[in-house]
């Protein structure tokens, strides 16, 4: 690369057509009418993010009482890019064969996976793409794995009634779903489920996953999950690490 | 506008076939009544309001027939019994029931007269003043006028003070109707909570008080906008005839009222929701209520391009159970989306084909097009595209209640501001392509005619199937949105009963105006 484009990773700032510029835009409302004062007030809330060369760029009105702003600033506090540690789940992901043909190898029988989306949570449209057969975006779902036995008890399962039928089931994956996250409603169940599992005496024997839009490996692993996968992963992500943690467990 | 060439006799086929599945279906609605129904009837005979412990005084009153087995007579016939033999208004009999006063299973001698004096009065009551409100809404659209599409969006922030403050901001942005969200499985609840509520998650309780301020705050902001702002709500779940009858009384405009909704997204009984959405399409129909379907959500689990013809299968069923509740053409308002994966070659093309086949398949409904939501993404530069060309397709094809996609659609309950871009979106293509749809013909046989004549032929081989099948053994197949149902699976089974002969709901022929009242 040219010696003109040498990245600082100690220093590093956002990029908007130079090194180093730091330019970010952001957008966002204030309840009050749009005027001068407005926009002085947008452009110091920009300030008191750590923005210099502020520029206002959209001041629009969104009715009497509400202005809306698009704001241009540049940061000045660079990020340590050395320094930055993130958790993520580390497997590489096999093919829905790859998977197959490996748990047919060393386990020699079919693994079963019990799906849902839980608490009062109604979407299932997180769960539907891992394991319904269709799968989404071109991956296929649990469903059609010739290894796994995928049951999808839907949504809005309670806490007690998954790891009932996980415990009857006598199911090797647990995954659970969570979509809606408004006022952090997804923590209280995540919880209760690992503790219900706890309680019961069975934790250890089940890999438990968790997904969903807000979800991310580090807060998965802390709330005592083995895995948590956020947006961008598919049926053969998930199954991968499952059948992994699965085989893990049993050699410990 | 230019015109499909579709199969006519393909669409009647359709209609035959749809027409027959409702009927076969009907024979097991009039035999039976739910909790929730004769909680219904209790509301529109003025009962309201909590107990001690919290518990809606209907609940009380049905839970006390279930408990005495007199279901099956109907709670308006033991309720007028008690009134008259006490002579008590039906609150302070369901009051009298609560601290255990009143017992409806020995309730002493009346004089028959009274009793019916009593009948009629109640009865004019509810339905006078449901009059009253039809009426009202009439003459504030004859007033001040409404857009031809009306954009609709929503509201979900929780407090319905705080909602009441959003969906004036919108209205002043130029939203026509406002749906407010409820709160996150509100829909299994098998009764309806009681006040104004500030608590909720990814939406508002609907309760009849909230109803109330938000009707009385839109009143408010159409007078100042010069135009009559509708209300939207969710009749669907455990309790749809008593949120019906709730939307009845405090004029609510639109409500969210699907035949097989609470069967496949909620795992509702299907028994249950079959009985449950007839009466609740009565009153909606009588109440001048624009009901929608939401055949969009089919397609949020399944492919828009293979699995479209169970939207088409789908809104013919709706249409046929809501013509056997009596429903006008006018407030049959069926909900469609198509929204295709963007990467699909040639989407907008067949989505614009589905879209328009829908439109003249269903000339006089105030269809409703859902915008795009399984696709979106957190990228919402994309986001702002998806929605301009569902804008598009939507402002083609004449729907008339365009709903608003919003540009943070995967990501949170819409920002103020993304409610104010996503108007300032539809209404700038609604301004640009005033007119562009008088001047488009289709070409005859080409791809969007053969694409919207495919997906009708399999919508009428699948409607000619559950026909013969019928629709119960249908849904546990997993026909619609790939989801299985058993007929006596899911919730709120328990709330089913057997009517007895002398089973009375008056409100029945009223509402779906085979008797008008009062009598002459």
């Amino acid at each position: 690369m040219h010696d003109a484009f040498a990245v600082d990773l100690s220093r590093l700032y956002p990029y908007g057509d130079t090194l180093n510029d730091g330019k970010v835009q952001l957008s966002f409302t204030l309840p009050v009418p749009a005027d001068e004062r407005a926009q002085a007030a947008a452009a110091e809330v920009a300030k008191n993010l750590g923005l210099s060369e502020v520029m206002v760029a959209l001041t629009k009105p969104l009715d009497g009482q509400f202005t809306f702003f698009v704001v241009y600033g540049k940061v000045t506090v660079p990020v340590d890019y050395e320094k930055i540690r993130v958790f993520k789940v580390e497997s590489k992901t096999r093919t829905m064969a790859e998977t197959d043909d490996l748990i047919e190898e060393k386990i020699g029988r079919k693994l079963k996976v019990i799906g849902a989306a839980c608490g009062s949570d109604a979407h299932t449209v997180g769960i539907d793409a891992i394991m319904n057969m269709k799968g989404y975006a071109g991956h296929y779902g649990m469903e059609r794995y010739r290894m796994l036995e995928a049951i999808n008890l839907g949504s809005q399962v309670s806490a007690e009634e998954l790891v009932r039928t996980a415990i009857s089931e006598k199911a090797d994956i647990v995954l659970v779903s969570q979509t809606v996250t408004q006022k952090d409603a997804h923590l209280g169940i995540l919880t209760e489920i690992v503790d219900l599992f706890e309680a019961e005496g069975v934790r250890s024997d089940i890999v438990l996953i968790c997904g969903g839009a807000r979800i991310s490996h580090e807060l998965a692993k802390e709330l005592g999950y083995d895995a948590g996968f956020g947006p961008g992963y598919f049926a053969d992500d998930v199954a991968t690490f499952a059948v992994d943690q699965w085989l893990a467990k049993r050699e410990r | 506008m230019g015109t499909l060439r579709l199969n006519e006799p393909l669409i009647k086929r359709a209609r035959e076939a749809a027409s027959v599945i409702a009927r076969d279906t009907q024979t097991f609605i009039d035999q039976h009544t739910t909790v929730t129904v004769e909680r219904s009837i209790c509301r529109l005979l003025g009962i309201d309001g909590v107990d001690q412990h919290g518990v809606p005084y209907p609940n009380v009153v049905v839970e006390h027939l279930v408990e005495r087995e007199l279901i099956g007579y109907g709670a308006f016939n033991l309720i007028l019994d008690a009134a008259a033999a006490y002579q008590l208004t039906p609150q302070q009999v369901a009051e009298g029931i609560a601290d255990q006063s009143i017992d409806l299973s020995h309730i002493p001698s009346f004089d028959p007269l009274d009793r019916d004096t009593k009948r009629q009065k109640l009865i004019t009551d509810a339905v006078s003043r449901i009059k009253r409100n039809r009426e009202f809404r009439d003459q504030r659209v004859e007033e001040l006028g409404e857009n031809e599409a009306l954009v609709y969006v929503i509201v979900a922030t929780g407090n319905i003070y705080e909602d009441i403050v959003q969906a004036k901001a919108a209205a002043r942005q130029g939203a026509d109707v406002i749906a407010v969200i409820r709160t996150t499985a509100q829909s299994l609840l098998d009764y309806v909570p009681y006040g104004a509520t500030t608590e909720g998650f990814g939406g508002t309780m609907a309760t009849q008080e909230n109803f109330r301020l938000m009707r009385a705050a839109l009143d408010e902001v159409s007078t100042e906008v010069g135009r009559y702002i509708r209300l939207c709500n969710y009749c669907s779940g455990l309790c749809m005839p008593e949120i019906a009858v709730m939307g009845a009384l405090e004029r609510l405009d639109v409500m969210l009222n699907d035949a097989l909704y609470g069967i496949l997204f909620r795992d509702i009984n299907m028994r249950r929701t079959l009985i449950d959405q007839y009466f609740s399409r009565m009153v909606n129909g009588f109440a001048g209520i624009i009901i929608s379907t939401g055949e969009d959500n089919y397609l949020t689990t399944a492919d828009a391009f293979e699995e479209a013809h169970t939207v088409f299968a789908s809104q013919f069923i709706n249409e046929q159970f809501a013509k056997s509740a009596g429903l006008p053409d006018e407030q049959i308002g069926l909900g469609h989306a198509f929204e295709m994966d963007p990467a699909l070659e040639s989407s907008f093309l067949y989505e614009w084909a589905q879209a328009q086949a829908v439109r003249q398949i269903f000339p006089k409904a105030p269809l409703k097009y859902m915008p795009p939501t399984k696709f979106m993404t957190g990228d919402i530069f994309k986001g702002v595209v998806q929605n301009t060309l569902f804008n598009a397709v939507t402002t083609l094809t004449g729907q008339r209640v365009h709903l608003l996609g919003m540009l943070t659609e995967a990501i949170h309950t819409p920002h103020i501001a993304d409610r104010a871009l996503a108007i300032d979106n539809a209404r700038y293509i609604q301004t640009a392509f005033a007119g562009l749809s008088s001047e488009i013909d289709f070409k005859a046989g080409g791809r969007m005619e053969a694409r919207a004549n495919e997906v009708l032929g399999e919508a009428v081989t699948l409607l000619e199937q559950i026909a013969s099948e019928g629709l119960f053994n249908a849904l546990s197949r997993g026909t619609f949105a790939g989801i299985k149902r058993r007929i006596d699976g899911g919730k709120g089974l328990d709330g089913v009963y057997l009517k007895r002969t002398e089973y009375t709901n008056p409100f029945e022929p009223i509402f779906s105006m085979k008797e008008v009242w009062p009598h002459a």
